[in-house]
């Protein structure tokens, strides 16, 4: 090989490397996926690009090593956000499935000032382990032209579904900052679409181009920690190994809190409390 | 170079000149515009006229010119003729040019300036004042509510269910604000100015009935004004291209009395 070749083909190889040799994030969906630390973009936590230190190669996730429960309350301060019926006045065949419109989801306080739909996670302290996704998937259904759950979450390379029972076309647009967005017309009776997630992010957010109100928003981790409050706003993590974790708690409209928890030898319970307000 | 060869006999080409020009003209004449519904909408269906009018004559005129020189000339050989004076051809693309901008430009201007000044004049000082507002794929119309003072409004505040003009809570003039998707209500025979926005990309209300087009931008407040002359309901659309859903961006315009529209509203919610 003459000289030049040999340096071109360096020199390619060097921006191979210098470029990351590829995707440094998780693994293809079917992979197993492996948490690793995040920039405190607010989104997310363990995300793809972050360059964690690890100590040690992570090793497949053991359900018995949890050995602390890490639950909590999530509240709201000040008075309980009023819930509009949605709108639907700009859509004849929408408003005409409802004799009762429904409910405005974007901030529903339960009777005890619990606050409903925040998403709660591990957002930090899982670099440990490589979680494998659920082959089941989650389900989206657009029901009365709505979104239903208004807010879940799914583990990255997870099936999500989105489905349409409603006798009118939908438009299932996902906006999506680390992921790929897309953009599908769904037809009544049409097949369900079918999406998985590549990078941790919270929220990718769905809406629907035909019905402006319709949106739902999907928290997307490596791994099974997390939740979706009710109206009582409480919340279960499960249980988790000795370490130091942040456990966070992000809300549509109200924003994202974090909290960081050490779980010592003792396997003692951690309950955390969030307490969200409404700004002006 | 020899002119000798017979040219093609063609009076069927010139009658089809004859009767394309006719057929243009009376296709045009006849009333084809749909109603109009509002009090400038006249003004604008007037000028559209004219230049239908004054185009089409000019059109029909070089069609049924074109359709005798080819008659005339069209079949033998090709003829000598009179080689006209530098003066006489500068004075045949000349008179014709200045005959159509006086036709067209001057015609134009002053039929249509009297309508410019109704839809981008002082409105009056009783108009009704209401704000309609572009999104892909929607228009969102927001009321001033009983203070007749629209609110202040915060981008970093939109959410497209919970606050989708991003109205600020701490404004006292924004706590009454009505906020709809896609319901304009006005009233019949009193002016309404429509103060334009949009939240994404560059769109266009308009009101086809109305006669009514003004294009709304991202970052910059236009205004439109026009007096509903009757009753009903209209079509609200988008005129300018913003996405896939462009098709769906519509919405209803109901023109109603100053009582019924005084009742609705009082109906309506405030949004915050």
């Amino acid at each position: 090989m003459r000289p030049t070749r040999l340096a071109a083909l360096s020199l390619s190889l060097l921006l191979v490397s210098a470029c990351g040799g590829g995707e440094s994030g998780p693994a293809g969906p079917s992979a197993a996926v492996a948490a690793s630390n995040s920039s405190d973009s607010g989104d997310g936590g363990a995300g793809p690009q972050a360059p964690s230190t690890p100590t040690a190669a992570p090793r497949p996730w053991d359900p018995t090593a949890g050995i602390a429960k890490v639950s909590g309350q999530v509240s709201f301060a000040g008075d309980t956000p009023r819930r509009r019926k949605v709108d639907m006045g700009s859509d004849a065949e929408c408003s005409g499935l409802h004799a009762e419109k429904p409910l405005d989801e974007s901030a529903v306080v339960g009777a005890g000032g619990g606050l409903a739909n925040v998403f709660v996670w591990v957002r930090k302290g899982l670099d440990a382990w490589v979680f494998t996704p659920p082959t089941e998937a989650v389900v989206i259904n657009q029901q009365g032209c709505v979104y239903i759950p208004h807010v879940l979450g799914a583990q990255v390379g997870q099936p999500v579904e989105v489905r349409n029972a409603d006798p009118i076309t939908h438009n299932v647009h996902g906006y999506s900052k680390k992921n790929t967005g897309f953009n599908q017309t769904q037809a009544p009776g049409s097949n369900a679409i079918t999406r998985e997630f590549k990078r941790s992010e919270v929220f990718v957010t769905l809406k629907c181009d035909i019905h402006g109100w319709m949106n739902t928003y999907l928290g997307v981790v490596e791994h099974p920690f997390f939740t979706v409050t009710d109206e009582d706003g409480s919340f279960d993590l499960g249980t988790l190994p000795p370490g130091d974790y942040q456990i966070a708690a992000r809300h549509e409209v109200f924003g994202l809190q974090k909290q960081d928890i050490t779980i010592g030898a003792d396997g003692a319970a951690q309950t955390l409390e969030f307490g969200f307000t409404e700004e002006d | 170079m020899s002119t000798s060869g017979a040219a093609p006999r063609s009076p069927a080409f010139g009658l089809l000149f004859y009767a394309l020009g006719i057929l243009v003209v009376a296709g045009f004449a006849v009333g084809w515009l749909p109603e109009v519904s509002s009090a400038h909408g006249h003004g604008i269906d007037r000028v559209i006229r004219y230049l239908l009018l004054t185009t089409g004559t000019l059109f029909l005129v070089g069609c049924l010119v074109l359709g005798r020189f080819i008659l005339t000339y069209g079949r033998g050989a090709p003829q000598e003729g009179a080689v006209l004076s530098e003066r006489t051809q500068l004075l045949w693309a000349i008179v014709p040019v200045l005959l159509m901008c006086a036709i067209s430009e001057v015609g134009v201007l002053v039929m249509a300036l009297p309508v410019f000044g109704e839809v981008y004049g002082e409105p009056a000082e009783d108009a009704f004042e209401v704000e309609v507002v572009g999104k892909q794929f929607e228009w969102l119309v927001r009321y001033p509510g009983p203070d007749g003072v629209l609110g202040e409004v915060d981008h970093d505040k939109v959410h497209d269910s919970r606050n989708p003009l991003g109205l600020v809570k701490s404004d006292p003039a924004a706590r009454d604000d009505i906020v709809l998707r896609g319901q304009l209500h006005l009233p019949v025979g009193r002016m309404s100015i429509v103060s334009l926005r949009s939240l994404d990309v560059i769109h266009s209300f308009t009101v086809p009935l109305f006669r009514t087009k003004q294009d709304t931008l991202p970052g910059y407040t236009a205004f439109t004004q026009f007096t509903p002359e009757k009753e009903g309901t209209f079509e609200l659309a988008c005129a300018e291209l913003c996405g896939l859903g462009h098709y769906r961006m519509q919405g209803t315009v109901t023109v109603q009395s100053e009582e019924e529209l005084a009742q609705w509203l009082s109906e309506q919610e405030p949004w915050l």
